[in-house]
């Protein structure tokens, strides 16, 4: 293939008008010694035709969610989503447009960033919300960077060990060159041990993480973490899950400063992990140390509404070293699919939604262990994700028997934490049917 | 047709009771609610629209955008080059988007195949034999190689806190710095528009991690000294980052680990036509020479036989940067894109990109100054300075009114090193009538009067939006 639009009449003419006698001299500027001898040792170009075929057989070696029934979470989960998101978000003006520095090139762009700000802050409750992070991750690790420079004299970070693992790990990474002490929080029956919180907090302390809810599917006591945060003057910052909104109070409810989020769940394909959605916002106070493009509105020169990137003197481009964050491109056309989810659902449907999960996990938690071979891991309240312990203790085969019988179902947990090796996680989200959920019990129950 | 009235929000269109989606009846019995502390009282703010609505709403924005799909867009440094529609497809097939990131890697090994070789694709191309897919984006990719920098350091014993970075690098360079625990110090360019040899001899010691350099550099000229600075670098045991932004001039042409090159990241949403979305998705894989592979991010694809696997036991790893494995849709589609260029195809890429730079920065040169070069790479930096001191029209106007011509602007403004810069990527995909189009429509915005160019844009939904008022007194979100 080859996506040239110039004919060799084109490039003759050219080449002509530049002054030089062939293409190679185009590069003349290039010392010989560093120049490419030979040609890139890269397979030969395929046509369409062979490329389809290639990568259909590629896609074709995965065993897909849509071949074995799918309740693994962790993060990512297989809820449904409404055909005109992918229609929309799909269009050329949306895909093949870049950042909107040019605001009258780009209001369609600005005007769905500034929707999607307005929708963030509906959701969480809070004061503000930027315009896109990569991921629940990175968006974590931001949000922790924005609490020590908003408390610079802070260099204690406390997290739960209820949080992501995954997440845990990035922030460490980005901490890991800087003076700050990061403090884990013990879990205890699945939930933050807000004693050792208490034992912990100082005026040392930037912020407490609490993911809410939590890895395992717990509800947290988020409002109790943060009075003991803010009892010392640290933020608490709130990782949730944009599903649950639709049923639990929102993190500003919940006395969170900032909250965090992936969010994948609001019409973002799994896509092996992806790429998804990293959701910031914030209360009022700490605008000017948010990370991340900002959309403001304001009037054009006829007095029209309209909307520009704002605030960009907290961004790399302007700042530089100083900047609030590294952030340049951001994941826009995810917080595009984000808005057209939400909008299509409504405060109806997303509550309706949250239910669903809701009492399908439930019910999926009461028949897998009905007969008494699995139990419950934590004795607590939990949303669309519960742990499950094998008395016998043979995750991996059991696991591995449902497999075969065309599940994917469940994580196992002793990855991240050794001390639930015995244990697995099951997501059940509004896509999982009664016949899919009674499937997968039956077939545990037979192992 | 294109919608020229003010779209409203969809707060604004929202009527109560208004739904478009409906789910399936509660299969399994209701259950106990949760406890009632934890259960929001007030349903949510949230808008109720029709199905239609939402369509209609989000088809009328879509209009109001200028894109590579409807309009030239030589945004420099950007690489607006067309994207492949049937990569877009092909990424979407159920078998690669129905994934989850923690199925049995059994599961997934077609996946897992496809970034291998892409991985391999990269290596080849960068010169740097180790890879990490991880990265979300390119600050990101520098973020995490400087990361990898600060690791390297600590375990030679010789901690370093200082990175050098050229005047006229991206933003994003000395931010990532900043960001990975160092301090970033800035090195002059030269006339030249080059990196200064004398003040990086000053700047240079023993408490240099890392040299970031661009290259081709963001006024589009090859630093031509690159050997002579890698080597004087690591002489002083410091380490040599490229900023692979500018990748597309240089394909096939000049791999960067053959130029002392220790560290680097490609844009695939740049140099492998993946879609900018917007603002993104894009991707920042980078790529390390040997001594540093055992620093990279978990996880590695790794292959063992026929087998592909995750390779997360790597002691010396600085960690995970991102959740899962990276952006993986934006990497398909680069994986397509050098399957369906290969070599040739490649070096292809890097040639026409040159030339129709080149190209247009003839015509461009008796109507703007250009301050550096007389020849480019695959992007030039033209100045409106002249203009604006003789007949007051600036780069913004000059931007605004290519609006008004059918043409997306340049980046304006950018580098900071050039007063009223205008900064033109054309790409490789457009054609030379396209080129020629868009020289006649600088050549007559030049000559207008200066209060025409003033009230540009004219055919626009909105024009020249109030951004000082917007950042004054900011309004972020709308309210009822």
């Amino acid at each position: 293939m080859s996506y040239l639009a110039n004919t060799p009449e084109d490039v003759a003419c050219m080449l002509r008008a530049v002054g030089v006698s062939e293409l190679a001299a185009l590069f003349a500027d290039i010392p010989k010694e560093i120049l490419c001898t030979t040609w890139l040792d890269l397979p030969p170009a395929l046509s369409e035709l062979e490329l389809t075929d290639r990568l259909s057989q590629l896609a074709g070696d995965n065993v897909s969610v849509g071949q074995k029934i799918c309740f693994l979470g962790g993060g990512s989960y297989d809820h449904f989503i409404p055909a005109v998101v992918e229609l929309l978000a799909s269009r050329s003006e949306f895909l093949t447009s870049y950042t909107p520095y040019q605001p009258e090139a780009s209001q369609g762009n600005l005007q769905a960033m500034f929707e999607y700000q307005t929708l963030i802050c509906q959701l969480t409750g809070l004061d503000v919300s930027n315009a896109s992070l990569y991921d629940g991750g990175s968006a974590t690790a931001e949000a922790v960077l924005m609490a020590l420079s908003v408390l610079p004299a802070r260099k204690k970070v406390v997290v739960s060990q209820t949080v992501h693992p995954e997440y845990r790990q990035i922030l460490a990474t980005y901490l890991a060159n800087q003076e700050v002490e990061i403090l884990t929080l013990p879990a205890e029956n699945g939930a933050t041990s807000l004693q050792k919180l208490e034992e912990v907090s100082d005026d040392q302390v930037a912020c407490v993480v609490i993911q809410h809810p939590n890895f395992f599917g717990v509800l947290e006591d988020v409002a109790a973490a943060a009075q003991i945060a803010h009892r010392e003057g640290a933020l608490l910052i709130e990782v949730f899950d944009p599903i649950s909104l639709g049923m639990l109070k929102g993190p500003a409810e919940l006395g969170a400063d900032i909250a965090v989020a992936e969010g994948q769940a609001l019409g973002i394909p799994l896509g092996f992990g992806g790429p998804y959605l990293g959701i910031l916002a914030c209360r009022e106070p700490f605008l000017r140390r948010l990370p991340g493009r900002l959309v403001g509105q304001t009037q054009d020169r006829d007095g029209r509404r309209c909307f520009v990137l704002t605030l960009q003197t907290r961004e790399q481009h302007i700042r530089r070293a100083n900047a609030t964050s590294n952030v340049c491109t951001n994941h826009a056309l995810l917080a595009l699919r984000a808005s057209i989810y939400l909008a299509l659902l409504g405060p109806q449907g997303l509550a309706e939604v949250a239910r669903l999960c809701w009492n399908k996990a439930h019910y999926a938690a009461q028949r897998i262990t009905a007969d008494g071979r699995l139990k419950l891991a934590f004795d607590r309240p939990f949303f669309k994700e519960f742990a499950v312990r094998d008395g016998q203790g043979q995750v991996k085969s059991l696991l591995a028997h449902a497999e075969r019988e065309g599940f994917f179902a469940g994580l196992p947990l002793g990855r991240w934490y050794p001390e639930l090796d015995d244990c697995f996680s099951v997501a059940v989200t509004e896509r999982r049917s009664r016949e899919q959920i009674d499937a997968l019990a039956d077939c545990l129950s037979h192992a | 047709m294109r919608n020229k009235e003010v779209v409203r929000l969809l707060f604004e269109l929202s009527r109560p009771g208004r739904r478009a989606v409906r789910w399936p009846a509660c299969d399994v019995p209701e259950c106990e609610p949760p406890p009632p502390e934890a259960v929001r009282e007030e349903p949510l703010p949230l808008p109720e629209l029709s199905e239609l609505d939402v369509v209609r709403h989000y088809t009328s924005l879509a209009t109001f955008n200028l894109a590579v799909d409807t309009h030239f867009y030589p945004l420099g440094s950007c690489t607006m080059k067309y994207n492949p529609k049937r990569n877009e497809k092909l990424a979407n097939l159920p078998g690669l988007t129905d994934l989850h990131p923690y199925q049995p890697q059994a599961s997934v090994q077609g996946m897992l195949r496809l970034l291998y070789e892409l991985q391999q694709f990269l290596a080849e191309i960068s010169g740097l034999p180790a890879v990490s897919l991880q990265p979300a984006a390119g600050a990101h990719g520098e973020l995490t190689a400087l990361l990898i920098a600060a690791a390297y350091f600590r375990k030679l014993g010789e901690p370093r806190c200082k990175v050098l970075i050229p005047d006229s690098a991206h933003g994003t360079n000395p931010a990532s710095a900043k960001m990975a625990g160092f301090e970033p110090v800035e090195v002059r360019s030269n006339p030249q528009g080059r990196i200064d040899l004398e003040d990086l001899a000053v700047k240079l010691d023993d408490k240099v991690a890392v040299l970031m350099i661009t290259n081709p550099n963001t006024l589009g000229l090859f630093e031509t000294h690159i050997v002579d600075i890698t080597r004087k670098v690591h002489e002083c045991g410091g380490l040599i980052y490229l900023d692979g932004a500018n990748m597309n001039a240089v394909l096939g042409y000049v791999r960067p680990g053959d130029c002392g090159v220790d560290m680097m990241h490609f844009n695939p949403h740049k140099t492998f036509s993946s879609p900018h979305g917007g603002g993104g998705p894009g991707a920042g894989p980078i790529c390390v020479a040997e001594k540093l592979a055992p620093y990279l991010p978990v996880p590695v694809i790794g292959r063992r036989g026929e087998e592909y696997f995750l390779d997360d036991q790597r002691p010396d790893s600085i960690g995970r940067v991102r959740s899962f494995f990276g952006n993986v849709a934006v990497l398909v589609r680069a994986w397509c894109y050098l399957r369906t260029l290969g070599p040739d195809g490649l070096r292809g890429v890097a040639e026409h990109a040159v030339l129709n730079a080149n190209y247009l920065l003839t015509k461009l040169k008796p109507i703007l100054d250009v301050p550096y070069g007389e020849r480019c790479m695959h992007e030039f930096v033209v100045s409106a300075a002249r203009v604006k001191r003789e007949r007051g029209i600036s780069a913004l106007d000059i931007a605004k009114r290519l609006i008004d011509y059918g043409f997306h602007p340049p980046t304006v403004y950018f580098p900071l090193t050039v007063k009223e810069a205008l900064m033109i990527e054309p790409t490789e995909t457009e054609s030379r009538e396209t080129l020629d189009a868009f020289a006649q429509a600088l050549v007559k915005i030049v000559a207008e009067d200066s209060q025409v160019l003033q009230q540009a844009p004219t055919t626009t939904p909105v024009r020249r939006p109030d951004e000082v008022t917007a950042a004054r007194h900011p309004v972020l979100k709308w309210t009822p």
